[in-house]
């Protein structure tokens, strides 16, 4: 493994600094379950790591006025016990649910899920579904990306070596809104994602969808919103035809790759029937009549 | 350079040296002498190297030796009360639950993190907690059993 240099600093203002000022290749630790993993591939070679876990705020999620403030190494064991944030994000909480062991869900948190940036990664179509924001803090001050523009291809973000991922903001949605998350695996547990959807759908009081978006993961470099997809719900009360066609755009959205996982062709006809499937959970849970 | 950590392992404080490269695993076994901890993948997806960290399961080899200061760590040496055999411990002998035992530490402590967090777990539910948990010998039905049994006489001596 390689020679590391270890810092914990207790402030955002310390690691920030402590990134801009790094005089070797510097890596953020959060939960390390993709980190440890990387790091010991690598030999001979030196690294620092910045473990951010002990940043006040760092490990914890409140509620602000308009949406939830998530710290990005909050554990994913921490997340899932939420019983007030599954109540308004199930669907992000059950995409959390789906990493990896017990025990990886003990320290793997939903900020490392999403710097690592996995094309499979469980946790960023669901954020994406729910509109997140990316609270970035540089040197010179912070700034605001979506997390569908934060994540920028395989393993990459858009943030600089010196920047820090400080908070995740969920906003909170309009009445009678839902999400839902499914992902395709072969076995029932402990696997990776070989095509996932996160759909968020808005109902009126006629049950009539009136906003929807529809996330699909693993089945092209990053996770893809598909407003086509959202397109096909709006304006139906998510009838079968509705779901079809919604189903057939998430397909055309698709650009997966064949790998030992599965096949471009299995790829792009499961990710249409978790589309479909997900948009119906989420509906149910907005209070649409079946 | 080597820190210095100062944790609290099974409630004894426990002070130490590591690289910061070296695992909690590495640390556990090569250091601290606590081989009860056993070593499988060495890449967090077998359990063999389950511990309790600050409350969670975790595998001990995806956690940094560093991380563990000021943390509070509950490892399989933990788990009996001097030379009395904690409840798992006596019904995994009981059922028969282990062959190798390579996966047995792992697995007592994850059955004790189960438990704490859900004294009547469904079998469906024990199965999807220890299902980071691999056993290449029993095929999983007597360590269930032994799960499952252990529970209910943990809920009766409650």
């Amino acid at each position: 493994m390689v020679a590391l240099t270890y810092h914990a600093p207790e402030s955002v203002e310390e690691a920030v600094q402590l990134l801009s000022t790094a005089s070797q290749p510097v890596k953020v630790l959060s939960g390390g379950t993709d980190l440890i993993i990387q790091m010991q591939s690598l030999i001979q070679d030196e690294r620092w790591v910045v473990d951010v876990k002990k940043i006040p705020g760092m490990r914890s999620a409140d509620w602000r006025a308009d949406h939830l403030r998530l710290g990005p190494s909050m554990s994913c064991a921490q997340f899932t016990k939420r019983q007030d944030i599954k109540a308004v994000f199930p669907g992000l909480v059950e995409a959390a649910y789906l990493i990896g062991s017990t025990q990886v869900q003990g320290r793997a948190s939903i900020g490392g899920n999403l710097c690592n940036a996995s094309p499979a990664a469980d946790t960023i179509p669901a954020l994406i579904a729910n509109n997140a924001l990316c609270l970035v803090q540089g040197i010179n001050g912070t700034r605001r990306v979506s997390v569908a523009d934060f994540v920028t291809g395989v393993g990459k973000h858009c943030m600089s070596s010196d920047e820090l991922l400080i908070a995740i903001e969920v906003p909170k949605p309009a009445a009678r809104t839902m999400d839902a998350y499914l992902r395709f695996i072969p076995r029932t547990e402990m696997d990776i994602a070989v095509a996932g959807a996160a759909v968020s759908v808005t109902l009126d009081d006629n049950g009539v969808c009136t906003a929807a978006r529809v996330v699909i993961g693993a089945v092209a470099p990053t996770a893809i919103l598909v407003p086509s997809a959202a397109d096909a719900l709006i304006g139906t009360k998510l009838d079968d035809d509705a779901l079809l066609a919604a189903a057939a755009a998430s397909s055309e959205a698709a650009s997966p790759i064949t790998d030992r996982r599965g096949t471009v062709e299995f790829r792009r006809h499961v990710v249409g029937v978790l589309t479909k499937r997900a948009a119906k959970i989420a509906a149910t849970r907005a209070g649409a009549v079946q | 350079m080597k820190s210095h950590v100062t944790t609290t392992i099974n409630g004894d404080p426990v002070e130490f040296l590591c690289e910061p490269a070296q695992t909690l695993l590495q640390v556990l076994r090569n250091d601290l002498g606590m081989t009860g901890t056993k070593e499988g993948c060495g890449s967090g997806d077998c359990g063999a190297c389950s511990v309790i960290f600050d409350g969670e399961l975790v595998c001990a080899c995806l956690v940094l030796g560093v991380e563990a200061e000021g943390a509070e760590i509950e490892t399989v040496e933990g788990v009996a009360a001097h030379d009395q055999l904690h409840v798992i411990q006596e019904k995994f002998l009981e059922h028969a639950a282990l062959q190798c035992g390579i996966c047995t530490p792992g697995l007592i402590i994850s059955t004790k993190a189960l438990l704490e967090e859900n004294p009547s777990p469904t079998e469906a539910e024990a199965r999807y907690y220890l299902a980071g948990n691999l056993c290449r010998c029993t095929g999983y039905d007597k360590i269930i059993k032994a799960v499952m049994d252990a529970a209910a006489t943990m809920r009766q001596g409650a």
